[in-house]
Formats: C-alpha cells, structure tokens, sequence
C-alpha cells in the first residue's frame, strides 16, 4: 500500500525486566490506510498494546525500546524523531483511547476543561471558543444536557459516559489517525454497541483511520474492514476481515474463532486452543505457536515461518504458517 | 416436580447510604429487590443483567456474604436467612464461589496445596488429614493441572491455571451448588474455552448445580439451561436458555439481547 497511512515495517521492542531481556514484538510489519478501520487482534501477551504504545512513543521508560524495524506515518519517520517530537505529533494527528477511560480522566477537573485544554494549548484558542469548541464535541459524542454537564467532574459520569468524553478528548484537534485500545473491554454489551457505533459513525464523518485494538474478535467485524492477528509478537494472519474469518489461513486463527461460543451451536462442546499463551521471557523455538497446532510437524519446530500469501490463494492475504495451504483447504 | 436444590423467594438486599460527615443513614440502595427463582439439581442458570443490575449482590447473599434483609433462602430444605454465622457453617460447605479475577482471588502467600487443604483444617470432618496429599493430587488431575505443581505459589501459574486452582478450592468441598460470578471473564478466548469445557465436565461427572453470573451472553447461552435477566434488582425474565434467546418477552431483555456482537455480521445479512 503506497499510500498507507501508518506503515510499521519489521519492528521490534526489548523491555529489560527484572527476569532478563524480553522482545514483546518482534518483527511485527502492518499498515493502515487513510480512512481506513483496522482490527489489532490478539490475546494477552501477543503484543498488540506494545505495538499501540511504540507508535505513541509511550513505552514505558528506561524499560522499553525500539531496537529493530520502522514506524512511518505520512511520510514522517516516527523510529528518526526524539520522544517529545513523537508526542507533539500524536497529540495533534493521533488522538488514543483505553479501557479505562476513568484513569485516563483526570480526577480533579471538570471535563468540559480537560476537552478544551488541548484546544488551548495546542491551538492556541481563547477559553471561549475553546469551551464552545468542547461543547461541540461532547454533544456530537453523545453526552446529553451538555451545557450543563460539562462542568462536572469524570467521577459523575457512567463506564460509557467517560468513554465518550474520552473520544471527544481524542477527537479534539481533528486527528487522522484514532487508535482505540480495547476501547469497549470494559462496558456493559448494550453500552459497547454503542460506543462501536459512534466510532464507526465518526470515522465515516471525518474520514479518519481507526487502529483498533482487541482481545474480542466478535465486536470488530462490523466495524473494521481488515483485520492484522498478532500471536507472541509477530503477526500470524493478516488480510481482509470477511477473509480471515471465513477462511483463516493460520491454525491460530482457526482455533481463536473456534472458542467463541457460537450462537448456532448453543450446548455443543467448544474446541479450544491447547494450552495457554506463551510467556514473552520464553518464546518457543521455530514457529511460536507450534506447541499448541494440530497442524504441527518436524519444521515447526525449527524453522520461523515468515509472512506470506498462500500459494494459490487469490484474496489479499497473508499468514505466518508452513502449511497455510493446507490449513486453508481444511478450513 | 422434585424439591429443587435452591429456592429463593421475595429476596430484598440493601446497602445503606451514609452521610458524609456522621455516617448517619440517610437512604438505602434496594440492589436486590424482590427478586424469586428456583434452580433444580444438576441445572445451570445463568444470571445476566448490566452493571448495577444487581446480579453480583444477589449471588452474594446467596453465598451468605451479603446480608438479607427480607425474603427467604432455602436451600436443600433449609431456609437461610436469619441464619447465624455458626449455623451457617455446614451449609456453606455445600455452596461455593468461583470468582472472576483469579489473580485476587488466590491467597499468594499460600501453595496450591495449602489454599485447597484450607477448607479441610475448617471443616475437619469432611477428610482426615493423612488423606489430604491423595486428595490434592486428585483435585488438580480433575481440573486439568499435573499435580506436580501442587507446591507453587499462584504468581508461578498463567491466568487460565490460577481459574482451574480456584475452581479446584471451590470443588475441595465437595459443594452441590457452584456459584460462578463472571468465572471466566478475565480469561483469554482460548483458555476461556478450556475452562467452560471443564465446567461442563464437572456437572457430568459429579452431577454440579452451577448458578452462572455473566455478563457475556454468547458464553450464558452456550452453558446454561436456563436465564434469568435482571435489571434494577428484579428478575425481569426467566426462560429456558432457547426459548429465552428465541423469543425474549421483555424490553429490556430484547435491548440487551439486539446488542450482543456478531462475530461474523454477513452470514446474518445473507440470511435476512
């Protein structure tokens, strides 16, 4: 894709622990287009907040480091800048979401405030039109009786309330790139089909991307229109999302989709995935997930399966997998 | 119809609200008001409802971590309520608690072994200690663990793990009814299979009673026979599982069911 929004190449990250050197991702390549809406999907461990946090340059210092690969976004060598250029650039141009949004709130300011602070920092805009600008977006995000809601703090609000303000925060200074980790994990069902909605909605309105980080393959398909599966810090399956869950070209995919009890098969055994994931401090050998693949022979073990389009296989995608072929004419 | 093995009826639950400045009461939060079911032996139940519907207190006075303010608990018979804590003691061995966060929910200063030998030194008559090692290496084999790990320490197990631990503890017992709040929530999709496969297991081999509080409804609907929907505090449907999902009767349970996320949207378009 030449014209990729945020384009990661290759990229690799080393925290020091207290139990040795870890590489949470390694070799993680992936790309988001202009307006486009990509799912990050993965368990725990699989690297996926890593990957967000490296892009914001919040890895956590001294501990983490970028030590291989590339993050450009729009022409702009993100792995070249200095920390504090790296944030200047995602306040204005990437606004980020989390689970928790009353943790990322701060607690002592009314949040009609903490919308418009960027807007006056950033923007330079007067506390008026700053304040206005603010009440824009908190009405457009859904929060209702603005003008008069706006001057309570985050603890007044709801689970969903708080993600909101947290969108409209984010949204503030119009940014091209939105990304949204496990933004709805922790909400009530009806309140997370909400909030999918709106960032759906959004991202039509303003043409903006979405990288959207989840452990729940179940809420991004309607939302997203690719889809990146992450296993131990290395992708294991990209490509478009109707693709990759129709026929998953990686065994781990396969078994992912597998454990998600089906609306279908109410009371029917369900076919988990054996064993856990693996720990960052001891990745397996060979291919990560070969420990837990029925597919797995000798070559797995051994051998690093790198990213590829299946022989034979006409839709754009692509899996880290020795036997991807065989996989996908089981499937 | 055989006695069922829990019967509640009108359970009224409520926490105080206190002033700021004396902690004088000033109101109460009903957070189970009401609320009436029955669950047969060897069923599942599950209880859903949002955040604040009052699905977790309930559990908890089920469980006799709660205090009930009025109605009545009879569980095999026996009613509950007003109950003292020294004549709620051999009832609680036969109700036990699986809990959602398996990382709180283990004592870390403890092994394996000690967590699940616990309730043996509190209840002295259920196994006589020389049985205790027998019974542990028993216990792990049941939940999937090798019993080899009976010496760790809960920090030395991966989430998944820690969940078979407490469900080890809740099983050490010999409980008839499991109360399983958000049980495997916290899980990853793919343990998160492991263990409802085990949970179903369990019910086969030692005919379990599982009262099953989550707010996932694709996993409620996969493992119960029956649902109850709670919103406010009160129970505003109960159905069998397919019927319930089917041909939900209530407002709420239809908004609540509407918004349950397709995992493949296109298969419903092309069926629509």
């Amino acid at each position: 894709m030449p014209d990729a929004l945020l384009s990661i190449e290759d990229l690799q990250v080393e925290f020091s622990t207290r139990d040795g050197l870890v590489r949470p991702l390694d070799g993680v390549t992936l790309e988001v287009g202009h307006g486009e809406t990509l799912a990050l999907l993965g368990e725990s461990g699989s690297g996926k907040s890593v990957t967000a946090q490296a892009v914001m340059g919040l890895l956590p210092q001294p501990a983490g480091k970028i030590v291989g690969g590339r993050i450009r976004f729009d022409d702009q060598e993100l792995t070249a800048l200095p920390p504090q250029q790296v944030r200047a650039l995602c306040g204005t141009r990437i606004g980020m979401i989390f689970q928790d949004p009353l943790s990322s709130l701060n607690p002592v300011f009314r949040v009609g405030d903490q919308v418009a602070e960027p807007l006056r920092r950033r923007l330079g805009l007067r506390r008026r039109e700053a304040n206005a600008r603010a009440l824009e977006l908190l009405h457009r995000v859904g929060i209702p009786d603005v003008e008069h809601r706006m001057h309570h703090y985050p603890h007044q609000f709801s689970g969903g309330q708080r993600q909101r303000i947290m969108i409209a925060m984010a949204l503030s200074l119009g940014p091209d790139l939105l990304i949204a980790d496990e933004p709805t994990t922790a909400l009530d069902v009806t309140v997370q089909a909400q909030i999918m909605n709106l960032l759906r909605d959004l991202q039509q309105e303003r043409d903006m991307a979405i990288l959207l980080i989840t452990h729940d393959l179940g809420v991004v398909a309607d939302v997203a229109s690719r889809a990146v599966v992450l296993y131990a810090g290395r992708v294991a399956e990209q490509g478009r999302i109707r693709d990759v869950y129709d026929h998953s070209a990686h065994p781990y995919t396969e078994g992912l989709l597998a454990s998600i009890p089906q609306q279908e098969e109410g009371g029917a055994r369900l076919t988990p995935i054996a064993g856990a994931p693996p720990n960052p401090l001891a990745f397996p050998q060979g291919c990560r997930f070969h420990p837990r693949c029925p597919y797995a022979q000798e070559r797995c073990r051994d051998e690093l399966p790198e990213l590829r389009r299946p022989v034979g296989w006409a839709p754009d995608q692509a899996a880290s997998c020795h036997f991807t072929e065989e996989v996908l004419s089981r499937g | 119809m055989a006695e069922p093995l829990l019967r509640v009826r009108d359970l009224v639950t409520t926490y105080p609200i206190r002033s700021a400045l004396l902690r004088r009461k000033i109101g109460e939060v009903r957070a189970v008001d009401g609320v009436s079911f029955d669950i047969a032996r060897g069923q599942t139940v599950g209880l859903v409802g949002e955040s604040g519907s009052g699905k977790s207190t309930l559990a908890r006075t089920v469980i006799g971590l709660e205090q009930a303010e009025a109605g009545s608990i009879e569980f095999q018979g026996t009613e509950l309520v007003g109950l003292s804590a020294r004549q709620m003691r051999p009832v609680r061995r036969d109700i036990q608690m699986v809990f959602q966060d398996p990382y709180t929910a283990l004592n870390p200063r403890l092994t394996v072994r000690q967590i699940l030998s616990e309730a043996w030194r509190i209840h002295p008559d259920l196994l006589p200690a020389q049985d205790w090692d027998e019974e542990v290496r028993r216990l792990l084999d049941v939940v999937g663990l090798d019993p080899q790990y009976a010496d760790r320490y809960p920090h030395q197990f991966s989430g998944g793990q820690r969940q078979r631990v407490g469900i080890a503890r809740a099983l050490a017992v010999r409980p008839k009814l499991i109360v399983c709040d958000e049980a495997v929530s916290a899980l990853d999709v793919s343990v998160q299979a492991q263990v409802l496969n085990l949970l179903d297991d369990l019910q086969a081999e030692l005919g379990l009673t599982y009262l099953f509080i989550a707010h996932d409804l694709s996993v409620v609907r996969h493992i119960s026979d029956e649902v109850i929907v709670m919103n406010r505090g009160q129970v505003v449907e109960h159905a069998p599982t397919d019927q319930l999902f089917a041909d939900p009767q209530h407002e709420y349970t239809q908004t609540l069911l509407a918004a349950v996320p397709v995992v493949r949207p296109w298969n419903q378009e092309s069926a629509a």
